[in-house]
C-alpha cells in the first residue's frame, strides 16, 4: 500500500511538473481559422512562422470551435490565445474584446483594408494579413465552345449562360460547377458578385426589379449547371476530375487544380452584368485579444507577419495574396501567377465594380449570410416564386440591419443610419 | 463483507461526472432557449425556429429517417443474432467482423458511402464499366433527395446495425435452453419457437436496443452531411447551423430541447409497449 501511495505522488508530482513546464513557457498560441488543411498548417510553422525570434504554436481550427474558444476566453476574463488570424467577417463579432493595435507600424498596408480593420471604431481592431477574392477557372478543353465573339477576359452574364448552355449540349451533361455545397462560399458569389453586377447594390435593392431580373438569370444559369454542385465546396476537387470544366469560386480553393495541373486550365476574371463586373475582396486579418498573456510578444508577432519577406512565405504557405506592397519573385506557384493575372485584369477592367465585405453587423454576419443562400435555396433548389422568396426575404434582411444598425457599404450609397432595404 | 455505503461510493465518480457534464450544461442549454440575454422569459427562440422555411422539413426528415431505419435495423439485427447464435464453429469471428462498423465514426461510415454513390465514386465506375451508363450519372443531387435519403438509410444500417446485435445476441444467450427443448419435444418448429419464445424472452435486450437506437437516430448528423450537404436538411444539422453559421446560440438551444422531447417521448413509448410485467420476469 506504502508502494502504491508513493508511486501515486510521484505520479502527481510528475504530472504537475509538466503543468508547470507548460504554463511556464512563453509561446505566442496563435489561434487561427485559415491555413487549416494539414499541408498549410504545416507550411506556416515550417516556413512562415519559423523565423519569428520566439516561439509560436499555430493551431487552426473550424470556425465555430475557433469562435467559442475565444468566446469563453474573453468571458472568463483570462485566456491563453496570444494573437487570432480569421476572416474579417469572424473578427467584427469580437470587436469589443479586441485590443488596439494602431500602435503597430502599417507601412504599405492597403489603406482601404486599414479602415475595414477599424470595424466602425476609432481604433484598429484588427491588422489586415493577407487578402484573397474570387475568379474563374476553366478546363482549356471548354475553351472551344465559348460564345462566338467572346473574349474571355471580359465576360458577360448572358455569354457565360450561352457557354454553359453550348457545353451541356454539347458534351451531354452540364460542365458548369458552382460551390453552392455545405462549406461552399455560394453566398459572397450572391452578395459580391451577382448583386453588384445587376442592381449597383448588395443590401438597398435587394427586392428590387433588377435584383428579380439577376435571380432569374441565376436560375437560368442554373439548368445547365452540374446539379451535384449543392454538394461541391472546393470547385478545384471537382475541376481536377473533370466533373466540371467551368467553375467560380475562391482563389485559393483553385489553387490546388492550377498547381497540379497548370497547363490544362485557364484563370479568369468574374462575368459582368448590367450594372458593371462585381467583385468581392477577401480580407483576413489578424487581431490580438485583451485576455493575451503577453502583449508586447502578441503585437511583435503581427509586426512580424507584415514584413514583405514573411508575406511572400505565408503566399507560397497558404494561397493568400500580400496586404503590404511586396515584389513577388518568379519563383511563385502556378496558382499565384494564374490568379494574380486573373485578379489584375478583374480589378483593373474599366467596369470593375467591387462590393466590399459587411461591415458593422457585429455577430449577425451569419445570418446575414444566411438571407442569400436561403434565397438560393428557395429560388433555385425548391423552385419557389422569385418574387415571394425575395420579399420574405427582404423583411428579414431589413430586420437584421435594424438590429445591427449598420450605414451601407459599397456598392450601396452610403446612408445615415441603417443601410434600408426599399 | 464491504460497507453498505460501498455500492454509492462506486457510482459517486459516474454520478459527479454525468452531474458536471451532462446534467450542468444541460440546465444551461434549456435555460438559454427560455431566456433572453437580459435575463427576461421569452417564447420568441420557439416561434423563431418554428417560423423559419426550414424547420417542417428538418423535422419531417428526422422522423422519417427513424422510422425507416430503426424498424429496419431491428429486424435485420434480429435475424443476424439468430443465425450467430445457431453458429457451431467460428461465431466469435463473424461476430467480430460483423461489428467493425461499430469502430467506424459516423462522418467517416459517411465518406465512405460517398465514395461509393458520388458522380466519380465506385457505383458510378462499376456501372460504367459493365456498361450500364454511357458517362457517370449524379446520384446525390438535390432533384434526387428520394436517392439521397435511400443512401442515407443504407449508410445507417450498415454503420449502427451492429450495436443492436451485439445487445441482442447477449439477451438472446440468456434465455435458458430448457424453453426451447421444451418447445421442441411438443413439436413446435422453428418460427413458432422464435416468435413464442425468443421474442417474448428478448423483449427487456429488445427495449435497450430500441432506445439506444432511437435516441441515436434522432440525432443523425454526420452521414447526412457528408451524403447529402444541405440537401436534406434533419434538426441536428439544424443546431449545428444556428449555433455556428448563424451564431444564434438561443434558437439552436431551442432546437435541441425538440430534440429532447421526441427522444423522450419515443423512449416512453418504447418502455412502455416492450414492458414486462413483474411477474414474467426470468
Amino acid at each position: 500500500m506504502i508502494i502504491k501511495k508513493n508511486t501515486l505522488a510521484a505520479a502527481l508530482a510528475t504530472g504537475i511538473t509538466l503543468l508547470a513546464a507548460g504554463a511556464a513557457s512563453a509561446e505566442v498560441l496563435f489561434w487561427s481559422t485559415q491555413a487549416r488543411p494539414v499541408e498549410e498548417a504545416q507550411a506556416m510553422r515550417d516556413q512562415v512562422l519559423s523565423g519569428f525570434s520566439g516561439d509560436v504554436d499555430f493551431q487552426p481550427s473550424e470556425n465555430g470551435p475557433w469562435l467559442t474558444r475565444v468566446d469563453a476566453e474573453t468571458q472568463a476574463g483570462s485566456g491563453k490565445i496570444g494573437v487570432l488570424g480569421s476572416l474579417h467577417g469572424n473578427l467584427i463579432s469580437l470587436s469589443d474584446n479586441l485590443a488596439d493595435m494602431s500602435d503597430i507600424g502599417v507601412d504599405g498596408v492597403n489603406s482601404a483594408f486599414l479602415e475595414l480593420g477599424k470595424l466602425g471604431t476609432d481604433q484598429q481592431k484588427y491588422i489586415p494579413w493577407m487578402q484573397a477574392t474570387y475568379i474563374m477557372a476553366a478546363n482549356k478543353k471548354a475553351l472551344e465552345h465559348l460564345p462566338e465573339g467572346a473574349d474571355i477576359n471580359a465576360l458577360s452574364y448572358d455569354q457565360l449562360i450561352e457557354w454553359a448552355k453550348t457545353m451541356a449540349e454539347k458534351t451531354g451533361s452540364p460542365k458548369f460547377g458552382f460551390p453552392a455545397g455545405p462549406k461552399g462560399l455560394k453566398h459572397r458569389f450572391f452578395q459580391g458578385y451577382m448583386y453588384p453586377s445587376y442592381t449597383n447594390s448588395m443590401v438597398t435593392k435587394f427586392r428590387s426589379p433588377e435584383a428579380e431580373l439577376a435571380w432569374n438569370k441565376f436560375k437560368e444559369l442554373w439548368s445547365y449547371t452540374n446539379p451535384g454542385s449543392p454538394n461541391f465546396s472546393f470547385m478545384q476537387e471537382q475541376l481536377l476530375t473533370e466533373e466540371v470544366w467551368v467553375a467560380f469560386d475562391h482563389t485559393a480553393r483553385l489553387a490546388d487544380a492550377f498547381n497540379t495541373r497548370p497547363d490544362d486550365f485557364v484563370a479568369f476574371p468574374a462575368p459582368a452584368g448590367p450594372t458593371g463586373r462585381g467583385f468581392m475582396p477577401v480580407v483576413v486579418g489578424i487581431a490580438v485579444p485583451d485576455t493575451a498573456p503577453d502583449m508586447a510578444e502578441s503585437k511583435a508577432l503581427v509586426s512580424y507577419l507584415l514584413e514583405p519577406a514573411t508575406q511572400i512565405e505565408t503566399l507560397r504557405a497558404t494561397n493568400f495574396f500580400p496586404v503590404v506592397d511586396v515584389e513577388l519573385p518568379d519563383d511563385m506557384p502556378a496558382a499565384v501567377r494564374m490568379s494574380g493575372a486573373a485578379i489584375a485584369t478583374m480589378s483593373g477592367s474599366a467596369d470593375a465594380n467591387p462590393g466590399l465585405l459587411p461591415v458593422g453587423l457585429g455577430d449577425l454576419g451569419g445570418k446575414f449570410n444566411a438571407v442569400y443562400v436561403d434565397s438560393f435555396e428557395r429560388i433555385v433548389l425548391a423552385g419557389q416564386d422569385v418574387r415571394t422568396v425575395l420579399d420574405d426575404q427582404a423583411d428579414a434582411l431589413r430586420k437584421l440591419m435594424e438590429e445591427a444598425g449598420a450605414p451601407c457599404w459599397a456598392p450601396d450609397v452610403a446612408s445615415e443610419g441603417a443601410c434600408p432595404v426599399d | 463483507m464491504y460497507p453498505r455505503s460501498l455500492p454509492y461510493l462506486l457510482l459517486l465518480p459516474s454520478t459527479l461526472f454525468l452531474c458536471v457534464f451532462f446534467l450542468y450544461p444541460f440546465g444551461l442549454v434549456a435555460w438559454q432557449a427560455f431566456v433572453t440575454d437580459t435575463g427576461q422569459f421569452t417564447s420568441e427562440f420557439f416561434v423563431e425556429m418554428k417560423s423559419h422555411w426550414k424547420f417542417n422539413t428538418a423535422f419531417t426528415n428526422t422522423i422519417l429517417l427513424a422510422l425507416a431505419v430503426v424498424p429496419f435495423q431491428v429486424c435485420l439485427a434480429l435475424y443476424m443474432a439468430t443465425l450467430v447464435n445457431g453458429m457451431k464453429r467460428g461465431r466469435d469471428l463473424i461476430l467480430y467482423i460483423w461489428t467493425i462498423p461499430l469502430g467506424i465514426s459516423d462522418l467517416a461510415a459517411g465518406i465512405i458511402w460517398l465514395a461509393i454513390f458520388e458522380q466519380t465514386g465506385f457505383l458510378n465506375s462499376m456501372m460504367q464499366g459493365m456498361g450500364f451508363i454511357d458517362q457517370p450519372v449524379s446520384l446525390l443531387s438535390y432533384q434526387n433527395t428520394g436517392m439521397i435519403f435511400l443512401a442515407i438509410l443504407l449508410a445507417e444500417v450498415w454503420r449502427a446495425t451492429a450495436i443492436v446485435l451485439v445487445i441482442l445476441v447477449a439477451g438472446m444467450g440468456l434465455i435458458p435452453k430448457e424453453y426451447y427443448e421444451a418447445a421442441e419435444v411438443f413439436g413446435a418448429g422453428r418460427w413458432k419457437r422464435f416468435t413464442k419464445i425468443t421474442l417474448p424472452m428478448l423483449k427487456p435486450s429488445l427495449q435497450t436496443a430500441m432506445i439506444l437506437r432511437v435516441i441515436m437516430a434522432f440525432e443523425v448528423f454526420a452521414v447526412v452531411v457528408a451524403l447529402g450537404g444541405t440537401n436534406l436538411p434533419v434538426l441536428m444539422g439544424e443546431i449545428y447551423t444556428w449555433q455556428f453559421d448563424l451564431q444564434d446560440a438561443n434558437v439552436a438551444a431551442a432546437y435541441a430541447l425538440v430534440i429532447l422531447l421526441i427522444s423522450i417521448s419515443c423512449t416512453l413509448l418504447i418502455m412502455w409497449g416492450l414492458r414486462t410485467p413483474k411477474e414474467a420476469r426470468v
